[in-house]
């Protein structure tokens, strides 16, 4: 059996006093699809910052195609270029169009200078923003700044792909754009976790739920499963609250 | 020799005792008391110590002896201190008369009144040993070659733009001591000053000072003579100049001079 | 209207009511004498020539030089530790001294060591007193500027994989950058008026002419030639610098 695409052992993460992870275990498949959902504050973002080194671990093990990358000294500008992140403020560069945030880091990390300027057009045409490519963030709607930040992490050509609730800070009518451009991805066989509040999307697309709570994995499992039929009470409680 | 002078001067107070048909009677800012300004501070050889009030150095000397011959005695003298610029001010002055070396120049007289002169300076070219050694002459030629270095408030840069015509522009400092530091910094090879000034500059403020020559005062279109500078049409400008000229006739001008000015001997003219 | 209305007040009793002031006559010969102002002001505006050249070559050393410190302060991995405390060093030195006493200090002290000519020449020192001055106050802004940028920005571009310097070159100093222009343009402002300290060392700019023709003439006039002479730069410096500073505080709101 192939190493999973990232596998985590006993991670734990706190903020001073605050235990924020209390020892997560987890493996993801190269091609699924993970869903993480939990109330407000139980540890998601944090959890997927420590996927990619942005937040080192306190204790546990973090490995992506077997390699521990929450190694001290480990050199994660190598890992990278294969971990896209997409931020739920999106966080694009102001001062640059929308074709050079995707460009920047292609033509500075892997040295794709001419080559890039092709593959990263077809990255907006394919995504509807072909028109708007040379605009800036502030000329974009919130729905199309996003999926400029989505192409940005795609134009490094990454395998995996994190994603932090990458449509609450978006007006409603403008949710469903970004999610085709998810759904998409999937159909690619994109390896990806994505935390969300979307909780009939989870159920739509995902591989797999994962129901956080309090820095633990309190269940896990198909959507249909966790959804239809959760076996904790604190899923129950969760969902009974954001389903209502 | 100074004991002469202050013979002369009680003397003179004696003879003219103060007397309400006295010329400068009810001139003075304060009846009966003559106000004499000097710099802050005041310079070597001018006054010594910065103490004019004692009477010693050149401006000191001068100021008791003019005061004496308009009938003022030595108490009756009050020193205060003004700036270059406190005494061109418009507007009311804290002094009857102002002496710290202010040339007397057409334009200046425009704003002030300058008495006769009390004394007229050669002009002299300070300099260092490594610029003599280098080769500098008191020729108005060789002159040309320096790097000058002038101080702002006196007509010595005049003196350089038209008389020596140097080749580079001029360096322009604040005061003496800086003149001296640039020098010292190798940024200027000569300065120009009143002979005094430079005697005193190059023997106690420098190492290797030298004096490489001076203008001849009697050959210059407009030498430099020092007045004492009075407010705009004061009123005291005649009795100052019937004093003055008393002085200069009788030899007491002369008699300060050689006391308190060193004799500038051995310093070749500038051909 | 009203405003107009009372300036126009302001003004005319400013107009009538000085001129019968006693001094006036006298004040007026002194500071506003129009042949004076005649006679000396091309040679001012020449003088002016040189404090707009030394402006002119300090202002690119004072950037790169105040950019060098901004980042070395900023320097974030220990190994550069010598490197953030010398900067802040830097900054406390030379935002702590008096430009007057460093153009003293530095014009005629380090000449002094027995540099030959032309490197002792007080352009070069004088200069160099004002460049680190004024490096050591752009530094500081700069280091706000960049210190404004969030840090989501700088994760953003981390998390794309580009190396710490990538991300102050191409990500936080750009808009960092654009950030203090205004700070920036007042910091100029006061450049062009601290050029003129390099007369105390021999040079013979707009001030150091003016004092000339001041002492020569016995007549306040050159230094208001002067004066309007620096007006006539820096009010539409200063007024632009506002300009920018209210376009960004517009655009940020
Ligand atoms: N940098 C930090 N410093 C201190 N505390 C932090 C930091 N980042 C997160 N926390 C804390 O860790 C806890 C978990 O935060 P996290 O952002 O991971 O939650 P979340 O599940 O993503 O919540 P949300 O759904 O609101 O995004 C919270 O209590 C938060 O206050
Ligand atoms: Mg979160």
């Amino acid at each position: 059996m192939p190493d999973p695409r990232l596998q985590l052992r006993g991670v734990t993460k706190s903020f001073g006093e605050v235990s924020v992870l209390k020892g997560i275990d987890m493996e993801i498949a190269a091609g699924e699809m993970v869903c993480l959902i939990g109330a407000s504050g139980s540890g998601k973002s944090t959890l997927l910052r420590c996927m990619n080194g942005l937040e080192p671990v306190d204790d546990g093990e973090v490995f992506l195609d077997g390699v521990d990358i929450a190694e001290p000294g480990f050199d994660l500008s190598t890992i990278r270029q294969r971990i896209g992140i997409v931020f739920q403020s999106f966080n694009l560069f102001p001062h640059m169009t929308a074709f050079d945030n995707a460009a920047l880091a292609p033509r500075r990390v892997l040295g794709e200078a001419d080559s890039a300027k092709a593959r990263i057009t077809g990255l907006f045409e394919r995504f509807a923003l072909g028109d708007h490519m040379h605009k800036y963030p502030d000329q974009l709607s919130g729905g199309q700044q996003q999926r400029v930040a989505v192409i940005r992490a795609l134009a490094m050509k990454p395998n995996t792909m994190l994603l932090d609730e990458i449509t609450s800070a978006l007006d409603p009518e403008l949710v469903g754009e970004v999610l085709d451009v998810l759904r998409q991805l999937r159909d690619d066989g994109m390896t990806m976790v994505l935390a969300t509040h979307e909780m009939s999307f989870a159920r739509e697309v995902a591989d797999r739920v994962v129901f956080m709570d309090q820095g633990v994995i309190a269940e896990e499992g198909r959507p249909e499963q966790i959804f239809s039929a959760p076996q904790q009470a604190r899923t129950q409680q969760f969902l009974a609250s954001v389903l209502r | 020799m100074k004991t002469l002078i202050t013979a002369a001067a009680l003397s003179f107070a004696a003879t003219s005792a103060f007397a309400a048909g006295h010329c400068a009677a009810g001139k003075t800012l304060t009846d009966g008391t003559l106000t004499i300004a000097t710099g802050n501070p005041a310079y070597y050889p001018w006054v010594i110590d910065d103490a004019p009030e004692a009477g010693k150095g050149f401006e000191a000397a001068v100021a008791y002896a003019l005061a004496a011959e308009m009938g003022f005695d030595a108490e009756a003298v009050t020193w205060v201190r003004t700036s270059f610029d406190e005494a061109i001010q418009p507007g009311a002055k804290n002094f009857d008369l102002n002496m710290q070396q202010y040339s007397i120049t057409p334009e200046r007289d425009k704003v002030i009144d300058f008495s006769a002169p009390y004394y007229t300076a050669p002009q002299a070219v300070l300099t260092t040993t490594a610029v003599v050694e280098a080769g500098a002459m008191p020729t108005l030629d060789s002159l040309k070659t320096l790097k000058w270095g002038v101080v702002a408030s006196t007509t010595a840069l005049p003196v350089v733009m038209e008389q020596i015509q140097p080749d580079q522009s001029p360096l322009v400092y604040d005061d003496n001591a800086n003149v001296v530091e640039a020098m010292k910094a190798g940024q200027i090879d000569a300065a120009l000053f009143d002979l005094p000034s430079a005697l005193f500059t190059s023997a106690v403020l420098m190492e290797n000072g030298a004096l490489l020559g001076q203008f001849d005062p009697a050959a210059a279109e407009n030498p430099d003579q020092f007045g004492a500078l009075m407010p705009e049409g004061s009123a005291l400008k005649a009795c100052v100049d019937e004093a003055l000229a008393a002085m200069t006739e009788n030899g007491t001008l002369a008699a300060i001079e050689a006391e308190w000015l060193q004799e500038a001997t051995g310093v070749p003219l500038i051909k | 209207m009203i405003a107009a209305v009372s300036t126009i007040a302001v003004v005319l009793a400013v107009v009538v009511l000085v001129p019968m002031a006693p001094g006036w006559e006298a004040v007026k010969k002194s500071f506003f004498d129009g042949e004076t102002f005649v006679r000396t002001f091309p040679t001012l505006l020449r003088a002016f020539l040189l404090d707009v050249a030394i402006f002119a070559w300090s202002v690119p050393m004072i950037f790169a030089l105040g950019l060098a410190i901004a980042l070395s302060r900023g320097a974030r991995s220990p190994a550069l530790f010598p490197l953030r405390v010398f900067g802040a060093v830097y900054v406390d030195l030379f935002r702590g001294i008096p430009v007057v006493l460093l153009v003293y200090l530095v014009g005629f002290g380090i000449p002094g060591l027995g540099l030959p000519r032309p490197w002792n020449s007080p352009y070069i020192w004088g200069t160099v007193a004002l460049v680190l001055t004024y490096s050591a106050y752009v530094a500081e802004v700069l280091r706000s500027g960049i210190e404004s940028i969030h840090a989501s920005q700088r994760n953003a571009a981390i998390c794309l994989g580009l190396s710490e310097r990538d991300t102050m070159r191409y990500v936080i100093l750009p808009q960092a950058i654009r950030r203090v222009v205004p700070a920036n343009m007042n910091m100029l402002v006061a450049l062009q008026k601290d050029v003129a300290l390099l007369s105390f060392i021999g040079p013979v700019e707009i001030l150091r002419q003016a004092g000339i023709f001041k002492s020569l003439l016995a007549n306040f006039t050159p230094y208001v030639v002067a004066a309007i002479i620096f007006l006539c730069v820096t009010v539409p410096a200063t007024r632009y610098a506002d300009y920018l500073l209210n376009r960004d505080r517009n655009a940020r709101s």
